[in-house]
């Protein structure tokens, strides 16, 4: 797997079973400087994203003779191999990211939690057959298991995506399931069955408010990673094709021509914006919706 | 008879490192309704463990527990059978036995909805109950959290009636509370069980609780129930000489400034418990018999019961003040 230090370090502290005293953070998510920094910038990400035919001055896929245009008045980002609009493309290119990255997560939150959860819950055979299952893929290098699955199947955005969510479910597993065989034990659970609960009834009513904060902290923080994956992937042309605007093939094409400093400074920005930002929301959720974990990463 | 909990020769065992631990070695027990029965002994004893088994959280390796009729099963993942929603469990940690990430009132209001109560019904049920705890009804949308232990320990005696639980099995509801808050609910579980006929097991360390409301008292040692009886005979003649010593370890506030009797040595490894009386190792009257037969529990004529070599079956008790203490040597 690839983490980020910030998230082995959540995933860490989430895993310890510390039970959960004293009262939440009240401070508001609006108060906190990082949280309206990222939000700012995700929301400019989306706002470009969904009128990308307006905000973009030119057609992201037109080209002409000319080629390698520096940053002028016309062509703020200059211009490509194929004198295509950098700036557009970049523009374009949030239309790939974005919407891609928060499916990866999503895909791997579903497969993750399933997992995880069938997994703490049923536990015996069944946990530790799912859990060496999890460990096989932990043991690869991230990166390099998301190359070999998306060179298998072809270069394409989708199998990308599907690459990445094979890389990135595991993660959620082993959430899901420590938190699970946490609460599991717990007097409240045994309560539960003493009312006369079903197992379904426990897994969804009693356990799952349990589970659903952290698991959703791990979400906003793995969006910057699974946007990195994919952009790294299109950059070593395992991910999005040829023509299609995607901010890490974009920089590929710049470590090409590594002379035309701006065709892949712009998109190495954006993807930099777009991650940094995700990771202060991210991090701000965590501080809001589960101070116990913030506290032990100050700790 | 009113009999609506007995416990017939129940054998618990835990697995440690593949031998058989024997947390509960055989325990008799009887439970009427609206009565309290106080179980007391040191700690390590077995008295947690028996109350687990007896709701069925943990299962009986032999014997079994008999809940109005009907033998209780362990709990598994599948739905507890309707008949022992009655059979409820009051936990010693106030702070683990409510979900800290769901309000007090969809707590309360599960052991309702569960039982087939309708939805709207069971709002205004669960405003009752936690009335009938002595809380405000706004305290239905607060969260755990937001609660003290004595107001959470509350909070779960509640939820156990919201299942209309006719036996309680309290394992050391108090024990965790500040004194203020020990007598708020001990008062508070005493009145239930006389005004809902509820039969309650009050397990606790703490003997001057258990003396103040019990009806009667089992007193455990290393697995087995070595004496029951009323609160008055226990206290005032212990007819087993661990009870004796048990109860003469009390600290009294009496002004006199003596100090409790404490017993000698430490209560032995279960895993390998003495032969023949499991308390003469201990035993300030022990006889050589004492070291070889395990005596039998037998009832003697003032209808105690009580497991001792110098107590027999169907007479009155010896009192152990003429017994001559046997110097240990």
């Amino acid at each position: 797997m690839i983490l980020s230090p910030n998230t082995r370090k959540t995933l860490k502290a989430l895993e310890t079973p510390t039970e959960k005293k004293g009262k939440g953070s009240t401070n508001s998510i609006w108060r906190q400087p990082l949280a309206i920094v990222g939000l700012t910038i995700i929301g400019v990400w989306v706002f470009v994203a969904v009128f990308a035919p307006w905000v973009a001055p030119y057609d992201p896929y037109s080209q002409e003779f000319d080629k390698f245009i520096p940053p002028s008045a016309e062509h703020w980002m200059g211009t490509d191999e194929l004198n295509r609009d950098i700036l557009s493309r970049v523009i374009y290119g949030a239309r790939i990211s974005l919407p891609y990255s928060i499916l990866l997560v999503v895909l791997s939150t579903i497969i993750g939690t399933i997992v995880g959860g069938v997994s703490g819950f049923f536990g015996g055979r069944v946990d530790a057959t799912l859990m060496r299952i999890t460990d096989m893929f932990f043991a690869f290098p991230g990166i390099i298991l998301a190359m070999a699955v998306a060179a298998a199947l072809g270069p394409e955005i989708r199998n990308a995506v599907i690459a990445i969510t094979i890389v990135a479910w595991p993660v959620y597993a082993r959430l899901v399931r420590g938190l699970i065989l946490n609460s599991k034990s717990s007097d409240y659970v045994t309560a539960s069955s003493l009312l006369g609960s079903s197992s379904i009834r426990t897994l969804f009513v009693d356990l799952r408010p349990n589970i659903s904060g952290p698991v959703f902290v791990l979400m906003a923080l793995e969006v910057g990673t699974a946007l990195l994956l994919l952009s790294g992937l299109s950059f070593l042309g395992l991910g999005a094709t040829p023509p299609s605007a995607e901010w890490g093939a974009m920089v590929s094409m710049g470590a090409v021509n590594f002379d035309r400093w701006w065709v892949g400074l712009f998109p190495g920005i954006a993807i930099l914006t777009a991650v940094l930002a995700f990771n202060f929301i991210g991090d701000t959720l965590r501080d809001a919706l589960d101070p116990r974990t913030a506290k032990a990463l100050r700790d | 008879m009113n009999e609506i909990l007995s416990v017939d020769d129940l054998v618990v065992e835990y697995n440690r490192d593949g031998t058989k631990v024997r947390a509960v070695a055989g325990v008799d027990l009887r439970l009427e309704k609206g009565e309290i029965l106080g179980l007391v002994g040191e700690s390590g004893c077995g008295k947690s463990t028996l109350g687990k088994a007896i709701v069925g959280i943990l299962g009986a390796a032999e014997g079994e527990v008999i809940f109005d009729g009907l033998p209780v099963k362990k709990l598994t993942r599948g739905k507890r059978p309707e008949h022992f929603r009655n059979l409820q469990m009051v936990f010693q940690d106030p702070y683990g036995s409510l979900n800290p990430r769901r309000k007090i009132g969809a707590q309360v209001i599960d052991g309702l909805v569960i039982g087939g109560m309708h939805r709207s019904k069971a709002l205004a049920r669960a405003q009752e109950l936690l009335a009938t705890v002595g809380l405000p009804a706004d305290a239905l949308g607060r969260f755990p959290h937001q609660f003290s232990g004595g107001q959470r320990q509350r909070i779960a005696i509640a939820r156990a009636l919201a299942a209309s639980a006719s036996v309680l099995i309290a394992d050391e509801p108090i024990s965790a509370l500040d004194t203020s808050s020990q007598a708020q609910v001990s008062n508070l579980l005493v009145n239930l069980v006389h005004e809902l006929s509820v039969g309650m097991v009050f397990i606790s360390h703490d003997l001057s609780i258990v003396r103040r409301i019990s009806d009667r008292v089992a007193v455990m040692y290393l697995g087995k129930i070595v004496e029951t009886g009323t609160v008055e005979q226990i206290w005032e003649s212990p007819a087993h000489p661990y009870t004796k010593a048990l109860i003469a370890a009390i600290p009294h506030a009496d002004g006199r400034s003596s100090m409790p009797a404490d017993l000698p040595g430490d209560v032995p490894n279960p895993m390998s418990p003495p032969s023949g009386c499991r308390f003469h190792p201990r035993c300030p009257l022990a006889m050589p018999e004492c070291a070889v037969v395990e005596p039998e529990f037998v009832t003697l004529a003032d209808n105690r019961q009580v497991a001792c070599h110098l107590q027999k079956a169907g007479q009155e008790p010896v009192s152990l003040e003429l017994i001559p203490r046997v110097p240990a040597s």
